[in-house]
């Protein structure tokens, strides 16, 4: 039969099943067929920290939201368009967020009355009234898998763990994606299991196949390429993006990195990635605790490696210490945090933004160090350069604050030309710098950065010794000079505050709009795209984006008074409003959600609009 | 490759400008004089050699040797020397730590720097107390010890550092003591030798807090009926007139002390710091009680393991070996790999 092909501009798609279906690499596929076909793409993961929760329950869904569209799009979308439900889990877990008219592809097989019971389900919402006004399509995903897997030789376990290939298939159909990288992937994936690539491809065939025979789809999708600008591109998630941040900065400055980490939820995966890249000059050392982590990566900046750490909030405390060291000894170091919700344990696998503060201050005595936030996924690439460029030429600890919802979130990366990225070579004290000719003055500044030479061991001549003592300016001798300690802490904080930072740029197409939305980090998306429809509906409103956060960019404070209303929304109590309501005397209103999940743009917009209706 | 040229380096050329602020009569003045006068023995460029400590009374080491040094923070040195050793195999690089810089605040990045086998030379000063801090017991104070935070005495047991080490992985464990230059320069020319980490305990004497705390280690009139003087190949005598052995007796797991008289010649233990398994190490760390009696110094055990920092660094050769391209072209096709697609303007 033919189909009818419907164009749309956007779609959001969310896969959701059991922790053990499959559906993070259902996702990835997805979106990596998407992104081949040229749209716009951002994802959203989200996961429950256990690696198995008990099967079929709520705790232990799992799912992978994908928004596609023909034009540049800023967040994973507020709410999904399809749902693919492979268990009553799935559903329940995911219905109250999905709007009337949506459409839902349910795995039938799972609805057992043992799987509608865990869930508290009394009866199957597929008979009942709970799905009126939703497109249901049931879809017996299990068993029509197993069946066409029938002839091929593989178990029948293995034959039910294709149907989320299955299900892939079927979706790829609906939205006329192309699948040849998916076989690719399958072939690569089980390249020492020929059984299983058959199996995985014949069950995404079949998902396919379905879609293109049965009545139940009568229509099938079209999203056009969005107008992006020309180039090479691939899909990147934040800690991706951030990985090959630090590989770069280590070719672009010409030294060897150097990553102490201790596995922490969600900043693992940095490790495991620049665990692969021996060949560039990248030693990972998997530390016995948090403070190894970064005690190893200091030792390393100290013999001149680029030192570099990963971690999550709670190991920024642990590593407090050592960083106010680093602050002492005035090396450079790279610190990353990833931030989950908190405090304590909190949930690993949820974002927030409430590092803000410990970054900033959370450290003893007077500890300045710069702070640096990315505000998408391919930006994790270009902050973690920014932050290595910064530590080596300041000489001192930076933080970077990633999130999860950033780390593990993707979009397009338009590939940038190795040679157009920042040149970060540095220079290493090669010659006694006293006025003698003979000493070497370890604390002796450049008068421009304020840096003090950088004097690794094995440098003849230029034996010294530092430490956390407080050193005497220029000779570095310890020191408990009253007025000695005092200039020194104000030189530590004036080095940092002194480091040259873009000014931040306002968007305000108009110049008319009297609001202004601050943000930080990760919230970029949903702030840019609550702004953009807050316009498009005629009501103007100016966003700012801050990336520095220590030190702020110079023209803030301008900016901020030059608008009647200021609003800083955080994932978080009003970090940053905290610090901006005292450096600026700005009475800027806080809009905080800390749920664990990013911002929608729907609830920005309605804040906003109430804001703009009360200036 | 030719021969290394002999640098000519005496003990002054270690000496640093800065002032030694230690306790007169304190320990730590004999160590750093033997320290200083073992070094030029290395042969190495004294840029070549770093000092790393942590925080206590030991830890100003760094300060008063004329090569690079850090003085960091409290338990830390090992990570951080860590950090600089694997990434600088070409350095020299040497901890100096105390019984509660090592063994109390950074336990853990001791044992673990042992068990990785780091290239790091890990000097434990150990004088049984909490100097800097002005006297408080330490991991290694007897049960029992009236100190300032414990004025009815210590309730909680010590570690035996050499126990602690061996148990710990360690290839390399010896003991010292302050006083004896000769024989606390021999174990350091041991250590230095020794591919990978070597854990060296100098009992050292407080003289403020602790003092006296090993003088029968060091009183010429009883000092050798205490002392059992380890030496590889060597049949294990002691005692002033060699009075007193070793041995290993049948069906028991440790090691005990007889009277050499009465003990067949053949069933004295003949040291060898080269056994395989850690446990005749371990028992020989277990001979001595807190009265000091029966205390052996010397090289416990030196066995050969792969360091961490060369493993480390022929894999980081090895995926260099076949690199071709500039580490630009590299780095332009690694940000190019994966499933990648082209929009053509």
């Amino acid at each position: 039969m033919t189909k009818q092909i419907r164009q749309l501009d956007r779609v959001v798609i969310r896969f959701a099943g059991d922790s053990g279906d499959g559906m993070q690499l259902t996702g990835d596929r997805f979106t990596s067929e998407t992104a081949q076909l040229g749209n716009d793409i951002s994802t959203l993961p989200n996961f429950p920290a256990e690696i198995r929760a008990p099967a079929g329950t709520l705790p232990g869904v799992s799912s992978f939201q994908v928004h596609f569209a023909d034009y540049d799009i800023l967040t994973p979308g507020d709410a999904p368009n399809v749902l693919v439900a492979m268990n009553p889990a799935a559903l329940k877990a995911n219905l109250t967020d999905l709007p009337r008219g949506a459409d839902i592809i349910v795995n039938t097989d799972e609805f057992t009355k043992r799987n509608l019971a865990k869930v508290g389900y009394a009866s199957s919402p597929l008979d009942d009234d709970t799905l009126d006004g939703y497109a249901v399509h049931p879809v017996a995903l299990t068993s029509m898998t197993i069946g066409a897997l029938a002839e091929l030789d593989v178990s029948k376990k293995d034959a039910e763990r294709a149907k989320n290939m299955f299900a892939l298939g079927l979706l790829s159909w609906m939205y006329s994606r192309p699948y040849e990288s998916t076989l690719r992937f399958l072939e690569r994936k089980f390249a020492k299991r020929p059984e299983l690539v058959a199996a995985n491809v014949a069950a995404f065939k079949a998902g396919w196949n379905f879609g293109e025979t049965t009545e139940d789809f009568s229509v099938r999708y079209e999203v056009k390429p969005a107008k992006m600008p020309a180039g090479t591109y691939r899909n990147i998630t934040g800690n991706a993006a951030l990985s090959l941040g630090i590989v770069a900065a280590g070719v672009r400055s010409g030294l060897p990195v150097f990553l102490g980490a201790y596995p922490i939820t969600p900043a693992s995966d940095i490790l495991h990635e620049l665990s692969k890249h021996k060949r560039l000059g990248v030693t990972t050392m998997q530390a016995e605790d948090e403070i190894a982590a970064i005690g190893a990566a200091l030792g390393a900046s100290y013999g001149g490696a680029l030192g570099v750490t990963t971690t999550s909030g709670p190991g920024v405390a642990l590593k407090s210490e050592t960083i106010s060291l680093a602050v002492a000894l005035e090396l450079p170091l790279l610190i990353v945090d990833v931030q989950r919700a908190g405090p304590s344990t909190g949930m690993p696998t949820k974002t927030e933004q409430a590092d803000l503060n410990i970054a900033l201050f959370g450290r003893h005595g007077e500890a300045p160090v710069a702070v640096i936030a990315p505000k998408s996924p391919s930006d994790c690439f270009y902050a973690a350069l920014e932050a290595a460029r910064i530590a080596l030429t300041y000489r001192t600890p930076v933080i970077l604050l990633s999130d999860n919802y950033v780390a593990n979130g993707s979009e397009p990366w338009l590939l940038p030309d190795v040679e157009s990225l920042p040149d970060l070579r540095v220079e290493f004290a090669s010659a006694p710098n006293g006025e003698d000719g003979t000493t070497f003055l370890p604390y002796l500044r450049d008068p421009q950065t304020l840096a003090r030479p950088w004097a690794i061991p094995g440098t003849p001549g230029l034996e010294h010794r530092i430490g956390g003592l407080e050193k005497a300016d220029k000779t570095g001798d310890i020191s408990y000079d009253p007025a000695n300690h005092d200039f020194m802490v104000r030189t530590r904080a004036a080095r940092i505050e002194t480091i040259p930072v873009p000014d931040v740029e306002v968007e305000d197409p108009d110049g008319d709009a009297r609001v202004l939305v601050l943000g930080w980090g990760s919230t970029y998306g949903p702030i840019g795209a609550a702004c953009r429809a807050l316009r498009q509906r005629g009501l103007p409103v100016a966003q700012a984006h801050l990336r520095h956060l220590a030190p702020m960019p110079a023209n803030l404070g301008a900016v901020l008074r030059s608008y009647d209303r200021v609003v800083i929304p955080e994932m978080n109590l009003g970090q940053l409003a905290h610090v901006i309501r005292a450096r600026y005397l700005v009475d800027a209103i806080g809009y905080n959600q800390v749920r664990g999940l990013p911002f929608t743009a729907a609830e920005l917009e309605t804040m906003l609009e109430e804001v703009l209706k009360n200036v | 490759m030719s021969e290394p040229v002999a640098l000519k380096l005496t003990a002054k050329d270690f000496k640093s400008d800065q002032e030694v602020r230690w306790c007169p009569g304190c320990g730590d003045y004999a160590i750093l004089a033997a320290v200083q006068q073992f070094m030029p023995e290395l042969n190495i460029p004294r840029e070549n050699i770093v000092f790393v400590s942590g925080i206590g009374c030991s830890s100003r080491f760094p300060y008063y040797m004329n090569t690079y040094g850090m003085h960091s923070i409290h338990g830390r040195a090992p990570a951080i020397a860590t950090g600089l050793s694997v990434s600088r195999p070409d350095l020299s690089v040497w901890v100096v730590t105390g019984d509660g810089d090592a063994l109390s605040i950074g336990g853990n990045h001791l044992i673990h720097a042992l068990r990785r086998n780091v290239n790091l030379k890990i000097l434990l000063f150990n004088n049984r107390i909490y100097g800097l801090t002005k006297g408080q017991y330490s991991p290694t104070s007897e049960v029992g010890k009236i100190t300032k935070s414990t004025p009815v005495g210590s309730a909680d047991a010590p570690f035996n550092p050499i126990s602690l080490a061996l148990g710990a992985e360690a290839t390399f464990v010896g003991r010292t003591i302050d006083s004896d230059r000769k024989h606390l320069q021999s174990v350091l020319r041991a250590a230095a030798e020794h591919e990978g980490s070597a854990f060296v305990e100098i009992y050292q004497n407080c003289n403020i807090f602790n003092d006296g705390a090993f003088d029968q280690l060091k009183d010429p009139g009883i000092r050798d009926d205490h002392l059992i003087r380890l030496e590889h190949g060597q049949p294990i005598t002691f005692g002033k007139d060699g009075q007193f052995c070793v041995v290993h007796p049948p069906g028991g797991f440790g090691l005990e002390v007889r009277e050499t008289a009465n003990t067949p010649a053949e069933e004295i233990v003949v040291h060898d710091a080269g056994v395989a398994d850690p446990a005749y190490a371990f028992a020989l760390s277990r001979l001595p009680g807190f009265d000091l009696r029966n205390t052996p110094i010397g090289v416990f055990r030196s066995v050969a393991r792969p360091s961490y920092d060369s493993v480390v660094q022929a894999q980081v050769a090895e995926a260099k070996a076949s690199v071709t391209e500039t580490p630009e072209q590299q780095l332009a096709g690694l940000l190019g790999s994966g499933d990648t697609w082209t929009i053509v303007g």
